[in-house]
């Protein structure tokens, strides 16, 4: 049995009140394990970009727990949240967020920068981060000279470059051609999935759903049902 | 944090397009600004030439006097009442008129001429050539070495012009430690000279210059001198009440005042609207960088930073060019009277503050506003 990553329980989330009063996730439970490859797949409107925020400590439930290593991470203080979010969580925007005016190790460097770590150290292990992605020749490049593919390349160097628990992808593919796509999440599966990370995504694409160990449906703000991947081993 | 600043400076320096605006707008602003307080610093400084230069403690005159260049000559009487002040030690007339001067090329040049104490030679000025005790000689007169002395042809000792039909001589000339404000040279002669050359009315005395038998002496002197119907202002008050003048009550103080007001706005205008832009072309990489784990005050940090360096190197420019402007004028107008003072530095580094505390406040609010969730939901 694998070790739990995190714990969401009966996450509730609306926006706005009365009349203009929305709910966009209701109910939610669900666990994620350190080596599983955790898809959230659902329309556009279902929820999913909501619970990812939920989860990863970005935005605040109405109310429900998300447990990290025992915690609930929404009793912490906002302080605390941005170290847990710095420490523990690796995000991968859909739209990469890359910095234009910095170079692409530049980018891969700030959140150990933020940890704190000298400049030159940070750039030093920065460029590790892009050999492990395979970019490592584009290090002085500017993002704005890369490919899509590279780009999204970057953006995980820079997401495990603070060595997170939970590395989180917001529509990894939505940008990107049917193969590169494919291609990234294979190596993602292959290169960063290890027993003591644990990968979610959300994306409605359905052509990268082999990768996935487990899917969480989402319709309407609930988990309507929880299927293997295709990439689930037994 | 050394770590943090460093991305600020790489993200502002690097978008070069922006940061030269806002650059230029500060620059701009404070280039406006020091050339505008110079010049008044300068008028001012300038207005109270003849009371630096003379150096005298104490200055009696008529109570409608309100700057060195414009006096209301007093009867003689007043200098014997202001000599037999218990607490004088001495005092001396002095003339101060304006004339005409015929140069040898036919060239005719309105002059200022300085009548000092036959006797004593009270606030004479320090030459720089020839002999004190010449000006005792017939015709002579010691020329000011100042931003005007080329106006009279770069005259040397011995060099003669004619003033009201009188022959004048240069027998010295002077250097004070500061010009005259309206562009005319000036002339030292004896007190009793100035009134035989140049046609007088009823009373000659311009000024009493008065030395006390120590300073609490002063008000005594002054209380006296009031007594008599005339004031008595000590050197610092005679400066404030020119600076007063020209101040409040000539058109100069408000116009200058106005065109600084205007360079600050429209400073802040160009560097805050700039600042703005920028802030917002960044406000998805700032909720990035606060989803990442950055905290609020490390983005304000960013923000002020970023500011702050675009202010102090602005400053340093305009500063730079107003300088650059003010030594080039000079190489052309000998008179320009601009003069870059501490104050003039330190008004200018106050509203430059000024404006990278507004430009930052409007991007810190932006920035604090920015919730990471808006950046998952694009």
């Amino acid at each position: 049995m694998a070790e739990l990553a995190m714990r969401a329980t009966e996450l509730v989330k609306w926006f706005g009140e009365g009349d203009a009063k929305t709910v966009a996730v209701q109910g939610v439970s669900f666990d994620a394990f350190f080596g599983e490859m955790l898809f959230i797949e659902g329309p556009s409107g279902s929820g999913k970009t909501t619970l990812l925020s939920l989860i990863s400590g970005i935005l605040r439930p109405n109310s429900g727990t998300v447990s990290v290593a025992g915690k609930n991470i929404w009793d912490m203080t906002s302080d605390q949240l941005a170290d847990f979010r710095l420490n523990t969580v690796g995000f991968v925007f859909q739209d990469y967020h890359l910095f234009p005016r910095l170079t692409t190790v530049e980018n891969v460097a700030i959140p150990l920068i933020l940890k704190r770590l000298d400049w030159n150290k940070s750039v030093e292990d920065a460029m590790q981060y892009l050999e492990i992605v395979g970019i490592k020749d584009r290090a002085l490049l500017p993002p704005v000279k890369l490919s899509g593919g590279e780009q999204q390349r970057v953006a995980i160097a820079r997401a495990i470059a603070s060595r997170p628990d939970i590395l989180i992808f917001d529509e990894p593919t939505a940008s990107l051609d049917g193969d590169t796509g494919r291609r990234i999440i294979d190596f993602v599966k292959k290169n960063i999935l290890n027993d003591q990370r644990c990968i979610i995504i959300v994306t409605h694409d359905s052509r990268i759903f082999e990768f996935a160990d487990r899917i969480i449906k989402m319709e309407d703000g609930r988990i309507i049902c929880f299927e293997q991947g295709g990439g689930h081993e037994e | 944090m050394k770590g943090i600043l460093k991305i600020a400076f790489k993200l502002l320096v690097n978008d070069k397009g922006k940061f030269a605006a806002l650059l230029i707008g500060i620059t701009f602003a404070v280039f406006l600004m020091v050339m505008m307080t110079s010049m008044f610093a300068g008028i001012l400084h300038r207005s109270s030439a003849t009371v630096l230069n003379v150096g005298a403690k104490i200055w009696v005159m008529d109570p409608a006097v309100n700057t060195p260049a414009n006096s209301i000559p007093m009867p003689d009487y007043v200098l014997d009442a202001v000599r037999s002040i218990d607490g004088t030690k001495y005092a001396m007339p002095l003339y101060s008129g304006g004339a005409l001067v015929k140069l040898r090329s036919g060239v005719y040049q309105s002059v200022t001429v300085m009548g000092i104490d036959d006797s004593t030679l009270f606030g004479r000025p320090a030459l720089i050539e020839g002999k004190i005790e010449d000006i005792y000689a017939e015709n002579a007169f010691v020329v000011v070495k100042d931003a005007e002395f080329r106006k009279l042809g770069n005259p040397m000792v011995g060099t003669d012009f004619e003033l009201n039909d009188h022959r004048g001589v240069i027998v010295g000339i002077a250097k004070v430690s500061s010009s005259g404000l309206f562009g005319v040279p000036t002339l030292y002669t004896t007190y009793k000279r100035a009134l035989q050359y140049i046609p007088s009315s009823r009373f000659t005395t311009a000024f009493i210059l008065v030395e006390p038998k120590n300073s609490a002496a002063i008000p005594y002197i002054k209380e006296q001198v009031k007594a008599l119907g005339y004031v008595a202002l000590t050197k610092d008050e005679f400066i404030q009440k020119t600076s007063d003048f020209y101040k409040y009550q000539t058109g100069v103080g408000t116009n200058l005042l106005i065109m600084t007001v205007i360079s600050f706005i429209v400073g802040l205008s160009i560097s805050g609207q700039t600042f703005y832009t920028f802030i917002l072309e960044n406000l998805e990489k700032f909720g990035a960088l606060k989803a990442i784990g950055a905290k609020g005050r490390e983005l304000v940090y960013m923000i002020l930073f970023q500011a702050t360096f675009t202010s102090l190197t602005g400053y340093g420019l305009g500063i730079g060019l107003a300088s650059l402007l003010i030594n080039v004028a000079r190489l052309r107008l000998p008179s320009y009277a601009a003069m870059i003072t501490y104050s003039n530095l330190g008004f200018a580094f106050v509203m430059v503050l000024i404006i990278a505390g507004i430009s930052s406040y409007i991007g810190v609010r932006k920035v604090l506003k920015i919730e990471p969730f808006d950046i998952f939901r694009g």
